[in-house]
């Protein structure tokens, strides 16, 4: 809105100059108090017609507002879920999440811009002093107020009472007590529960794919396989639990190619078991380049050598992948012989 | 002398006996074809191949040992540009345009399978999503291949400059062929640990969830990388366009002035 369409009869005679200063600088005092400006006028302000118009706008966006909440509800109750549109830029999206977006996002933008258009060109924008006080009470009040507290004291008799007084510093004391108690919930502590996981002697490496235990011959060299337990099922109550500590990762490397001695006799022909568990902060780690035998750890990078004993190569984590000892069994089925040796996942300070 | 006689003996016997028992592959009648075939794809294999991989396959210092890769991994690496490779230097060798036909291709992989047995390619009621569990496909790529390819198959970063490679359009054979055979840094998953109902039900997987047309039920889906990159894209797109509204409303005087 220009000023150029303002009628001239609306427009102020002449602007007050010396509105609202306080001093004026000078060599005593050169940082005077200068007031405030000389207030302008919005168009608004002056001309009836403009303060029409922004009326109409402001209330324009809060009309739209409720179109856009009563789109919102309509496209809830209209909508299938499963629909799918097509928007230019961004593609195949869902029709109902997309409408419900706009919607929302529209109806509340819209009370925004109104209430903004609203301040800025109706409300008053005159500015205004609010002189500042002293905070501190002055000293007959503050003598009233202590003069009443003494009073007080008196009257309650918790001075001559002591029985009354102690109990009630007993109770108030012992109080707490029970929410101390809740914390005992944060426990028990975990006991051994670190240090074993369900592998032991003679426990079968079931193929988490297909859930049948796993021979040599399925293995092949540059394959990779994740395996579980045998008797851990997925339905059982327990599996998250068990799983986070239990979870292998297979792969086969060419025997000569191991360089660690005992990653070697711990392996079957060349079958290595080692954990899936990162030793930093136990995320899943199975990044596994067959070539280089390096496996990276998503979350921070740690990159452990799978033909050297699952020693870090890079990154954070401070102790190498616990390798699982396995062997075949009678049945021709890999076997574990034994639990990890070490704990499995990130240290901890009893970890040793 | 005896020793001499005796092992000529048992060596003419356990050819004999190898000959009689070795799988003969072909039928009698596509014999002639087939040794064509393969003597096309050697012709073609040593204008194309041979100087990283040696003249019978065997390997160099410049290129592994083709001898029992298999046809599905000559399927693989030529039909989708990979190989032949301009250099064998460099993090690992991308994607790119395929100069030979399928005919061709099918030569060099006949050549390459006559070299030592290993996958073949898939036929197309291996690899073909229809009917095949999505839900069972989406389990089994997160617990075998999301922690490379990510959730939905958009590709990640490995160490030192490689990288799992986004799935999107990727032809479902080709997929097929990469779970079999491991190309580059790629492990396997042979049919003995993932069955091949198990990679048609990943196939299906990737088709419903990262392919042209995907119904993204948020929108854009930034990479798929979920709600890290969802935030930082809010905090840098949504609360910098609030900014700038901020600041225009700002710059724009409700004045009347009479200029």
């Amino acid at each position: 809105m220009s000023s150029q369409d303002i009628p001239e009869k609306n427009l102020p005679a002449a602007q007050e100059t010396e509105h609202g200063a306080v001093g004026v600088a000078d060599e005593q005092n050169p940082f005077a108090d200068p007031g405030l400006p000389p207030h302008e006028h919005r168009v608004q302000d002056i001309d009836e017609q403009a303060a029409k118009r922004s009326e109409r706008a402001v209330a324009l966006m809060f009309t739209l507002s409720m179109v856009a909440t009563v789109a919102f509800i309509v496209s809830y109750v209209a909508i299938p879920h499963d629909k799918a549109i097509y928007v230019f830029p961004i593609g195949h999206l869902n029709a109902l999440n997309f409408a419900l977006g706009l919607s929302l996002g529209l109806a509340l933008f819209l009370i925004g811009a109104g209430a903004v258009h609203w301040a800025r060109t109706l409300m008053s924008d005159e500015e205004l002093v609010d002189e500042r006080h002293a905070i501190s009470a002055p000293p007959e009040v503050k003598a009233k107020v202590l003069a009443d507290f003494r009073q007080g004291a008196k009257e309650s008799a918790i001075g001559r009472r002591k029985l009354v007084r102690n109990t009630m510093f007993g109770a108030l004391a012992l109080f707490p007590l029970s929410g101390v108690m809740l914390l005992r919930d944060l426990g028990p502590l975990p006991g051994t529960k670190l240090r074993h996981t369900l592998w032991s002697k003679g426990k079968l490496l079931v193929n988490m794919n297909t859930n049948e235990p796993l021979r040599p011959s399925d293995v092949v060299v540059g394959s990779l396989t994740f395996a579980k337990p045998e008797g851990l099922e997925e339905h059982d109550h327990e599996f998250q639990t068990e799983i986070a500590k239990a979870a292998l990762m297979i792969v086969r490397i060419q025997p000569d190619d191991i360089k660690d001695k005992r990653e070697l006799e711990w392996s079957h022909e060349g079958i290595v078991a080692y954990s899936k568990i990162c030793t930093h902060v136990g995320c899943p780690i199975s990044l596994y380049e067959q070539q280089t035998h390096h496996v990276l750890c998503p979350c921070h990078q740690s990159t452990f050598d799978l033909s050297d004993g699952a020693r870090v190569i890079f990154g954070p984590a401070g102790h190498a992948l616990p390798q699982l000892r396995i062997g075949v069994n009678d049945e021709g089925y890999l076997e574990a012989l034994g639990d990890f040796s070490e704990p499995v996942g990130p240290s901890f300070w009893e970890r040793g | 002398m005896a020793a001499v006689v005796v092992l000529l003996i048992a060596l003419a016997a356990i050819g004999g006996l190898y000959s009689a028992v070795a799988p003969t592959g072909q039928a009698k009648a596509d014999e002639t074809a087939q040794s064509l075939t393969i003597t096309e794809g050697q012709r073609l294999y040593s204008v194309g191949c041979a100087s990283c991989h040696g003249t019978g396959g065997q390997g160099t210092s410049d290129g592994p040992s083709l001898v029992g890769v298999g046809a599905a991994a000559v399927d693989f690496q030529v039909a989708t540009g990979r190989m032949p490779a301009a250099t064998s230097q460099g993090a690992q060798i991308p994607k790119k345009k395929n100069i030979y036909s399928q005919a061709e291709i099918d030569q060099l992989a006949a050549y390459i399978a006559s070299l030592g047995t290993g996958p073949s390619v898939p036929t197309e009621e291996q690899y073909d999503p229809d009917g095949a569990d999505i839900a069972k496909g989406g389990e089994l790529f997160r617990t075998n291949c999301a922690q490379c390819h990510n959730f939905t198959g958009k590709g990640g970063a490995l160490t030192h400059g490689k990288f799992a490679p986004d799935l999107e359009g990727v032809d479902p054979k080709h997929i097929y062929e990469a779970m079999q055979t491991g190309p580059q840094n790629m492990p396997s998953f042979p049919d003995t640990t993932l069955s091949e109902k198990n990679k048609k039900d990943i196939i299906a997987y990737l088709d419903a969830v990262n392919s042209e047309d995907t119904v993204e039920p948020g929108g854009l889906g930034l990479g798929g990388l979920g709600p890290v990159s969802e935030g930082l894209f809010a905090w840098i797109f949504g609360l910098g366009a609030l900014i700038a509204v901020a600041v225009w409303v700002a710059a724009r005087t409700a004045k009347a002035k009479k200029s």
